[in-house]
């Protein structure tokens, strides 16, 4: 059963004659990388440190004295740790309650507890405006009325106010990872600890919370690099009372200064200082937690003993219920309603109620526009780094050439890199600056922005994938007569196919309700949705931003169950 | 049908020399085992051949065709060697429903549909796989996605299908049988198959012929399983095949003994031709334990340490002067003779021993 | 004295799948002080839940169970004992040492737990370390250490509080076969120098044979039979415990006129002695190496079907009537295909013939 006559001439031929495929991704995979994340990052230092081709380190110091910006600083890093600290906390409470107690409506308080992570921050920090502002805001107002207050008795427009807020919307990083580290954990290193003698709160301090560590650290420094570089709270809550943290001086920095390169030099400088801020925050935190991790992951799967909570069981079961309205009901419900009354101030009664906020922003070509543009690079961003990301990561996993890991270290930095930063850096790169092309003022612009925001998402998501296409899947392709583009092609892209759908729709969603890079970005025909809400909002017109914020809020819950649904009929991977 | 030649192969790992001119042929229409405990070069020597490893010298041909020649410069890329081949993980495509993993190869060699079709249910049956054409690799079991690949590297070439441990994976029962349906299809196919594995049970109860691997990476001995049993040629084969017991045979006043460390036992025996204790690195006696009988009236005493219930037998550690000997004591004996309890001195025969060259010279 | 008893225990699971399922069904036992006692049968049988209700990581649906003459689990007036309380050392499959802690924290975890002071604590780890040849490695953290020295921390750590009861959870299916061998040898010596009893679980024959003082086997939630290895090896109680043990051959047979047939071949008597109560149509059991196969005329007269080489010995397949008949061998015994050979059946087991309709049934269950 031959196919075909084989003669040894023609097979002879085949020493050196490899066209390189792999050599051609990795070059391509070096080229992009600089691209889309060495020249905006190398820019941004230039400028900050070099005037018109001279060193001139005053403009940096002259930032780093003004204590307008030390002010800064130091309440970024107040916020950062409060938010941390607590949030660290709080997901740990509630991953140990929801994973390993017997509370009730496990399931679905779980599902509830991973809204706030889709929820677009800066949407929260608005509705708790309208509620809590110190001036105007309903509660306040109503208790004041209510109990003959002299003055309001909450203030969101506070260092306390944007920690709460975005405290409840960083947690879950902390209750996801922990969560998912006490379901894989084998739970006979707990019925160890019983049998040696402890009591079941001794085992859950001396075993189980020191096994979980590494998650709950995990998760902690993503609160900690996504507080300090978090832009949408500390800007809505903040700017009214003048309190600034270092990404929303940078913006206003820029704004003030109405787009003038010196203002977006002075933003570089201020770059700098947040960019060594959160350096300094990973290398503390690696330093404090480099205990190492451990595998945690053993032995034969069992259901893990649930701890009776006894008398303590539906107190807590309160507590936790009233935590997802605080956090979850309150701020949806109050956006709904403010985007129904007709003037913001007025009483929330059906009265006041009105559709006309929905008519004039669909009026508005304004808000056509935003959602197109959204939508535009949100896909596009999307599915540029899929490839790309994909590219990548076949490269630093598969072919593994010489200098893999400056690969790896470029795809990831961005990740690390405040938003707020990115986004200078990307219009010092590309506004004619460099290479002569201009996109600034264009749509193009934020594209480029969020590609490099974005890329290491769906570089990790394929990433994971390819780890788990085991090697002799290709050989086996190979030795069946498919040539290495053909194994390629036919077995490793369909395999990883789910993977690289995810990484497209972890971009697509945080891209929609994008805030922070396109408010530094954008022209004036390339406004994005969240620039559109958060426009808005700025010129007063409350009930409108909130009804727009609405509309947001649904098109998110409408995409993210469309995703569910796509990732749910994986095909048998 | 085809013959596998392998002829002076080297492979060369960084500062590892894998194999080394290594030479060996599978005979055509056969089931070759290469055995050798794990890191010896064997899955090299399969990669090699797969063309999915470059050796540094020597060639390699599959029939009348020369798939790799150092000296001549040939190397023919894997997707041209026409080899079926199985891993000891699988290694079908989950993505591609069972008849795709099987259509795969030949639509890579443009075999025309019906034909393919074909083929691919008739490979199908043989594996018994028919009723999960349909199916995806992930709704099988670890037996089945093993039959899957089976059936793939049949239809892909009926000349040449390597296994490289591919029971590995599956639990004792499915192992059992698995070997038997590969027998069963090697036989109805007729392919050659150059089958890899550490374990000697399994390819003692598959092979026609077996190749014994040191850890060197040379070719230790190959034959039939009667040879591989019934005699070893070396002490390595021996030792490896299963349990063993050697003693150093030395020669005190020109009588031969067994040496026991702190006594010399006399011992009558004919050593082969070139074997002398005083020449070279001495004589060890090799013994295996179930030919070791108790036996009150032979002057080899010995005292027992350790006696544990198999079930099927006794295992026994004695003491032998300053030897320790594993026995075993089938359940029947035992029945018959007694069981010799811990502590006890026993008198022992050794039936059925075998002379090597030691492994060692005498410090 | 007894040690460990357990009266009716009953342990009943209500799963979506298949409904209500006994797990465990009226289990009686008694362990005596010192003992080796194992928990022998397939998965599914019961064995680790009956564990597991020892230790106090399951309730029982009915019974009770007695730890050194005190009880742990009564049903019937709802006492329950939590497992740190009932002074129970144990040592799980997947070894369960603490990733966090280095192996002299691990192991004086249970004492740091009972508040003893630091000099005790010391002295005690320091012994428990010596006895499982962990001298020396007080600083390492278990992930540096093989599987077979992460098995002894876990060893270290069960005696170190010299618990009376030591629960053996299949501790040695994680390891390779060589070290599976040496590590028996090791929780034997550490039984004899701490003088515990002990509970091992497995699913391994050979293991539970070559260790325990006496065995249970189950299966299916009940047990079979309990006994020496020995006894349990020579005389099974049922066709179930025959071929659970070591490796069995079975032959069915007619008796007729004082004579043993073969079913096929009622022309040549096998030679054997008739049991009282012997119905027309049995069973007869005995084990491949137990069969005397020689070259002379003492016997049933057949030929090699088929020769297996195996590592250690060489397998025979031999026609006797319509069947087939498995014969071990040393190597040294050697007979070529084809050859005609004499079998001898040595005291066989007998079984009556309708345990294979009992055995047809409960591998259909098992399918389910």
């Amino acid at each position: 059963m031959r196919f075909g006559v084989r003669k040894n001439k023609d097979l002879a031929a085949i020493d050196g004659r490899r066209i390189s495929l792999d050599g051609a991704m990795t070059v391509l995979s070096f080229v992009l990388l600089i691209l889309i994340v060495v020249i905006p990052v190398f820019m941004i230092i230039y400028h900050a440190f070099f005037y018109e081709g001279h060193f001139s380190p005053e403009l940096f110091t002259s930032q780093l004295l003004d204590p307008g910006n030390l002010a800064s600083m130091w309440n970024t890093i107040q916020i950062a740790f409060w938010v941390t600290l607590f949030g660290t906390i709080m997901g740990v409470f509630y991953a140990w309650l929801l994973g390993r107690s017997d509370i009730p409506a496990k399931g679905l308080m779980r599902a509830l507890f991973n809204i706030p992570y889709m929820f677009p921050p800066f949407l929260g920090a608005m509705a708790w405006d309208l509620l809590l502002n110190g001036r105007s805001g309903y509660l306040n107002r109503w208790l004041v009325e209510t109990f003959h207050l002299s003055g309001a008795p909450f203030n969101i427009n506070s260092l306390g106010g944007i920690v709460f807020v975005e405290l409840s919307y960083y947690f879950p990083f902390v209750f996801m990872q922990v969560v998912s580290a006490l379901e894989r954990m084998d739970p006979t290193l707990e019925e160890c600890a019983r049998i040696a003698g402890a009591k079941q709160f001794t085992v859950i301090r001396k075993i189980t919370l020191p096994l979980v560590l590494p998650a709950i650290s995990a998760g902690a420094l993503l609160i900690l690099i996504s507080s300090l570089a978090h832009f949408g709270v500390p800007s809505i809550l903040g700017f009214s009372q003048g309190i600034y943290t270092l990404p929303t001086k940078i913006y206003a920095t820029i704004s003030r200064s109405g787009g003038s390169f010196e203002g977006i030099r002075q933003g570089a400088a201020l770059s700098i200082m947040l960019v060594v801020v959160v350096a300094v925050a990973l290398i503390i935190q690696k330093k404090v937690l480099s205990a190492g991790s451990y595998d945690i992951i053993k032995g034969k799967s069992m259901r893990p003993t649930l701890i009776k909570l006894r008398g303590a069981r539906i107190p807590l079961f309160i507590l936790a219920v009233t935590t997802l309205v605080l956090i979850v009901i309150v701020p949806l419900v109050m956006i709904f309603l403010v985007g129904l009354v007709k003037a913001y101030g007025l009483p929330l009664i059906p009265e006041n109620f009105t559709l006309n906020n929905y008519i004039k922003v669909f009026e508005s070509s304004g808000t056509f526009d935003s959602i197109k543009n959204s939508l535009f690079v949100s896909i596009s961003a999307g599915v540029v780094c899929m490839f790309l990301g994909t590219l990548i990561a076949y490269v630093v996993q598969k072919i593994k050439p010489r200098g893999k890991g400056v690969l790896e270290v470029l795809s990831v930095l961005p990740y690390s890199i405040p938003g707020t930063v990115l986004a200078i850096g990307v219009i010092l790169a590309w506004s004619g600056g460099l290479f002569g092309i201009s996109l600034y003022n264009t749509i193009w612009i934020i594209l480029v922005a969020y590609l490099a925001r974005y890329l290491s998402f769906s570089m990790k998501s394929s990433s994971a994938a390819l780890l788990q296409v085991h090697p002799s899947l290709e050989e086996a392709a190979r030795t069946c007569g498919a040539s290495h583009t053909e194994s390629l092609k036919d077995i490793t892209l369909p395999l990883i196919r789910p993977a690289m759908v995810s990484g497209f729709f972890l971009i697509f969603l945080p891209a929609m309700r994008e805030v922070t890079t396109s408010v530094l970005l954008y022209g004036p025909y390339t406004r994005t949705l969240g620039v559109q809400i958060y426009s808005l909002r700025d010129a007063g017109m409350m009930p409108q931003a909130a009804a727009l914020g609405s509309v947001a809020i649904l098109l998110i819950i409408v995409c993210n169950t469309i995703v569910t649904q796509i990732t749910k009929d994986r095909k048998g991977v | 049908m085809a013959n596998v030649v392998f002829k002076d192969i080297s492979f060369r790992y960084g500062d590892n020399q894998v194999l080394k001119n290594f030479s060996m042929e599978v005979d055509s229409g056969q089931i070759l085992c290469l055995v050798g405990p794990s890191g010896c070069g064997k899955t090299t020597l399969v990669r090699c051949l797969l063309g999915l490893s470059k050796p540094d010298t020597g060639e390699i041909w599959v029939g009348d065709t020369c798939l790799f020649s150092a000296s001549r410069r040939i190397n023919v890329p894997a997707e041209r060697r026409n080899i079926g081949i199985v891993f000891q993980d699988y290694a079908v495509w989950p993505h591609m429903t069972v008849k795709e993993n099987v259509l795969y190869p030949m639509k890579k060699h443009r075999v025309p549909k019906q034909e393919a079709e074909k083929r691919a249910m008739y490979a199908l049956q043989q594996v018994n796989m028919t009723e999960y054409a349909n199916h995806l690799p992930s709704q099988l079991s670890g037996g089945q996605q093993q039959r899957v690949a089976i059936a793939r590297a049949l239809v892909g070439n009926g000349d040449l299908i390597v296994m490289d441990e591919p029971i590995t994976n599956l639990d004792a029962k499915l192992r059992e049988q698995m070997l038997t349906e590969i027998r069963q299809i090697q036989r109805s196919s007729g392919t050659t198959v150059l089958y890899i594995t550490h374990d000697q049970e399994s390819a003692l109860q598959l092979c026609d012929k077996m190749a014994i691997m040191q850890q060197d990476g040379s070719l230790c001995q190959i034959g039939t399983d009667e040879d591989i049993i019934l005699r070893p040629a070396n002490r390595f084969t021996f030792e490896f095949i299963g349990v063993s017991n050697f003693l150093r045979v030395v020669r005190r006043n020109g009588a031969l003994g067994l040496d026991v460390g702190n006594a010399v036992i006399p011992w009558q025996a004919e050593l082969p031709d070139g074997l002398d204790p005083d020449k070279g690195k001495g004589v060890e006696l090799g013994v295996r334990p179930n030919d070791i009988e108790f036996d009150p009236a032979s002057p080899i005493r010995a005292k027992v340490r350790r006696c544990v219930f198999l079930g099927s037998e006794y295992d026994y550690f004695v003491d032998l002067g300053q030897r320790e000997l594993r026995v075993q004591q089938s359940t029947l004996a035992a029945v018959r003779a007694g069981v010799m309890r811990e502590g006890s001195e026993v008198g022992l025969r050794l039936l059925n021993p075998r002379y090597y060259e030691a492994k060692e010279a005498k410090a | 004295m007894d040690q460990i008893v357990l009266r009716h225990v009953t342990k009943r699971f209500t799963t979506k799948t298949l409904g209500d399922i006994v797990a465990v069904d009226d289990f009686n036992l008694n362990v005596q002080e010192g003992e080796c006692f194992s928990f022998l049968g397939p998965s599914g049988c019961g064995k680790s839940t009956t564990l597991r209700m020892i230790a106090g990581f399951e309730d029982l649906s009915e019974g009770e169970i007695e730890l050194c003459g005190r009880p742990v689990s009564v049903k019937s007036k709802n006492l329950y004992v939590p497992p740190e309380d009932r002074g129970l050392g144990m040592v799980f499959q997947a070894f369960a040492v603490w990733p966090h802690m280095n192996v002299f924290e691990n192991v004086a975890f249970p004492l740091r737990i009972q508040k003893m002071n630091r000099a005790d604590i010391d002295k005690k780890v320091a012994d428990a370390l010596r006895h499982t040849n962990l001298t020396g490695l007080e600083k390492v953290y278990p992930s540096d250490l093989s599987g077979g020295q992460q098995q002894r921390i876990a060893l270290a750590r069960a005696i170190v509080t010299q618990p009376k009861v030591m629960l053996l959870d299949e501790p040695l299916s994680n390891l390779d076969p060589k070290l599976r061998e040496s590590m028996r040898f090791e929780i034997k010596e550490l039984q004899r120098k701490f003088n515990f009893t002990i509970i091992f679980v497995t699913h391994d024959q050979s293991e539970a044979m070559a260790i325990s003082d006496r065995m249970m086997v189950c299966d299916m939630g009940r047990i079979m039979q309990i006994d020496t290895p020995e006894n349990l090896y020579n005389k099974p109680v049922n066709r179930f415990v025959h071929s659970f043990l070591g490796e069995s051959t079975f032959l069915n047979v007619v008796i007729k006129d004082g004579q043993v047939y073969a079913e096929g071949d009622m022309e040549h008597p096998l030679g054997l002695d008739i049991p009282d109560g012997a119905a027309e149509k049995m069973v007869v059991a005995t084990r491949p190496n137990s069969i005397e196969l020689t070259g002379g005329s003492d016997g049933y007269r057949t030929h090699v079907e088929k020769r297996i080489f195996l590592t250690d010995r060489t397998e025979y397949l031999v026609p006797v009537g319509g069947q087939m008949l498995k014969v071990q061998t040393p190597h040294r015994v050697s007979f070529a295909e084809g050859e005609s050979c004499c079998v001898k059946l040595e005291s066989p087991m007998w079984y009556p013939a309708e345990d294979e309709q009992a055995e047809k049934e409960r591998l259909r269950r098992q399918l389910i």
